[in-house]
């Protein structure tokens, strides 16, 4: 035992007035800018000064980008492709973003849940979601277009119920170990009640992987949804999404790649974007820096 | 002597394992009048954490808890879940080990105290941050509303264990349970905070546990010191008279393994031969028996009472009293 005695606080830290420096790259910067151009203009393509997406001119058939009156082209019908992108993304976005709004909702939360209560509430909720996750995702998404019909809602609906599952796991497990840490000892000893321990003590800490998990998740829905709407499971014809566009120019790949390639490239692009915000946002946010 | 404050009778704590039920606290009594102080002290796994865990009723979910805590005259093991809730914090309050882990990461100092004050005494955030700056202020942290506005990581060990108490005192609780609140600082830091909890416990007239495994720390700063192995307390009396006149050998083995500083270097430090006992397979007799060096046929056979058969104001459970 050290009989040292320092007049009050004498371990002093010293204290950092200046912030830790944030450098962001040009990557980050430049899929920031990406999400940000392709998001207003699929907010306002209704005011943009473009071609309406199913207007035919069937005298610009597969006309090359470049061309007059259609900077990208037109597909096979004649309609304009740089309309057909913009309002494509409307759809993938919107389905997009909200798909994993549902799944981190109701995931986020069935796995906060399961991960503090943990006993027959974890056994439910883990068994449920392994039965989720066996369910054949193909099957469940054509058993739903063809009893509720094909719609952004439905789409959306499908793809949420079938990220639920992910989104539980990773709650669940962060919550699991958070859980045994001593802060929620110690909010226990203070007298703190289970809703306030999962709202404030636990939440803030699962919230930043989950964010990081939500972006991906975005990324992943993107393609999702073209791969569905590929298979002609997407929003109806002549509604333009990403996906459907990618498997109309399928038709025409040999004598008129881009309209297969646009797409795709736009929704590479996306998805790439997204990713690399997610990354970055991540390792800006993280509060613990190294060990703990 | 006035009415206990806690009141501790036959509490055992059973945790499962796969082999058989171990018997973490074994037929513990402990009493404590309002304001006073009392030190537990014993080595790793001797039941001294789980003892406290009882006492708050914080044990792990399939541990099975026995005897009777009474607190305040409430029993605390048969309180609504709601009604103990409520006792935590305004009445029993623990700082822990590590502050490393006992602050939440990702929330403001300033927001883990303020939430604390404002859950249990209804103050508005104006009032309650004016408290948290107070209470940071008496716990020793220099510009204490700079303090508020950080985060647990931009503290040192030492600050994050203030603020661990500060939060621990907010709500001016009747018994502050210290569980080995230094163990993780650094030499230097650990006076001081042990200073600071004697001091806020001395002004604010509140009782403390202050639980460790260092004999040194508990010397200057309690009452009464209870010694605890294998989950029972072996020995009990003044804090004074436990240092003068020592009665069991465990107590006697734990105060010569503390070094000294005006030993010459490289003395070897004498520890304890072998291990604390299986608590899955109680042993019959004196649970130090087998390495206790003054053991013989009757330390085998029974177990020594905890007593003063002396009638001179400490207790021990020994057969063979120094």
């Amino acid at each position: 035992m050290a009989v040292l005695d320092i007049e009050g606080g004498g371990d002093t830290a010293i204290v950092s007035t200046v912030r830790r420096q944030r450098r962001v790259g040009a990557l980050f910067i430049g899929s920031v800018a990406w999400i940000v151009l392709i998001g207003l203009s699929a907010i306002f393509a209704d005011w943009l000064p473009i071609a309406s997406p199913t207007d035919m001119d069937l005298l610009a058939k597969r006309a090359p980008p470049g061309s007059e009156n259609h900077i990208l082209g037109a597909d096979h019908l004649g309609r304009d492709e740089l309309s057909r992108l913009i309002h494509g993304g409307r759809v993938s976005l919107t389905v997009g973003l909200l798909a994993p709004v549902i799944g981190v909702t109701i995931g986020g939360c069935l796995g906060m849940l399961a991960g503090y209560f943990r006993g027959r509430l974890e056994t439910f909720a883990v068994g449920g979601v392994d039965v989720l996750l066996a369910f054949p995702p193909l099957v469940f998404a054509l058993a739903v277009t063809a009893y509720l019909g094909q719609s952004v809602t439905n789409i959306t609906l499908v793809i949420g119920v079938l990220g639920i599952p992910a989104f539980t796991r990773v709650a669940r497990a962060v919550t699991l170990s958070l859980s045994e840490r001593e802060f929620v000892t110690a909010a226990r000893a203070l007298g703190a009640t289970h809703a306030r321990i999962l709202i404030r003590e636990l939440l803030p800490n699962v919230a930043l992987p989950l964010l990081a998990f939500f972006l991906l998740a975005v990324a992943v829905t993107i393609v999702v949804e073209g791969a569905l709407s590929f298979l002609g499971l997407g929003v109806p014809p002549p509604t333009a999404s990403w996906g459907s566009m990618i498997g109309e120019g399928r038709d025409s790949l040999d004598i008129a790649p881009w309209l297969s390639f646009l797409p795709a490239g736009f929704m590479f692009l996306t998805v790439l974007a997204f990713n690399v915000v997610g990354d970055t946002l991540r390792a800006l946010t993280d509060p613990r820096p190294g060990a703990l | 002597m006035s009415a206990p404050l806690l009141s501790v009778e036959g509490v055992t704590v059973d945790l499962p394992t796969p082999r058989g039920a171990l018997r973490a606290v074994d037929g513990v009594d402990l009493t404590l009048a309002p304001g006073s102080t009392l030190g537990i002290v014993g080595e790793s796994g001797c039941g001294k954490t789980m003892l406290s865990r009882a006492i708050l009723q914080l044990l792990p979910k399939r541990a099975r808890l026995g005897g009777r805590i009474l607190f305040g005259g409430r029993d605390l093991l048969s309180l609504a879940p709601e009604a103990l809730r409520r006792l935590r914090g305004p009445e029993l309050a623990v700082v822990f080990q590590d502050p490393m882990t006992s602050l939440n990461p990702v929330l403001t100092i300033g927001t883990q105290i303020i939430e604390t004050l404002q859950a249990h005494l209804g103050m508005d955030t104006a009032t309650a941050t004016q408290r948290g700056v107070e209470l940071l202020a008496a716990v020793g942290i220099p510009a204490p509303e700079q303090r508020l506005r950080q985060y647990p990581h931009q503290l040192s060990g030492g600050m994050r264990q203030r603020v661990a108490i500060a939060i621990a005192l907010s709500c001016e609780p009747k018994l502050l349970i210290a569980d080995e609140p230094t163990t993780a600082l650094d030499v230097t830091v650990q006076a001081q905070i042990l200073d600071l909890l004697a001091r806020e416990q001395q002004r604010r007239h509140m009782a403390m546990i202050l639980i460790t495994h260092d004999l040194g720390v508990v010397a200057g700063r309690t009452d009464e010191v209870a010694v605890m192995y294998a989950g029972r307390v072996v020995e009990r009396a003044p804090t004074p008279r436990l240092f003068t006149r020592m009665r069991m050998p465990y107590t006697q083995a734990l105060l010569a393994a503390i070094p000294k500083l005006d030993s010459p270097p490289h003395t070897p430090l004498p520890a304890i031969a072998g291990r604390p006992p299986d608590q899955t397979r109680p042993l019959k007799g004196c649970s130090f028996e087998p390495r206790c060096r003054y053991a013989d046929e009757r330390c085998r056979d029974a177990k020594p009472p905890l007593a003063d058969p002396e009638r001179l104001g400490g207790l021990f459970a020994c057969w063979h009293p120094l």
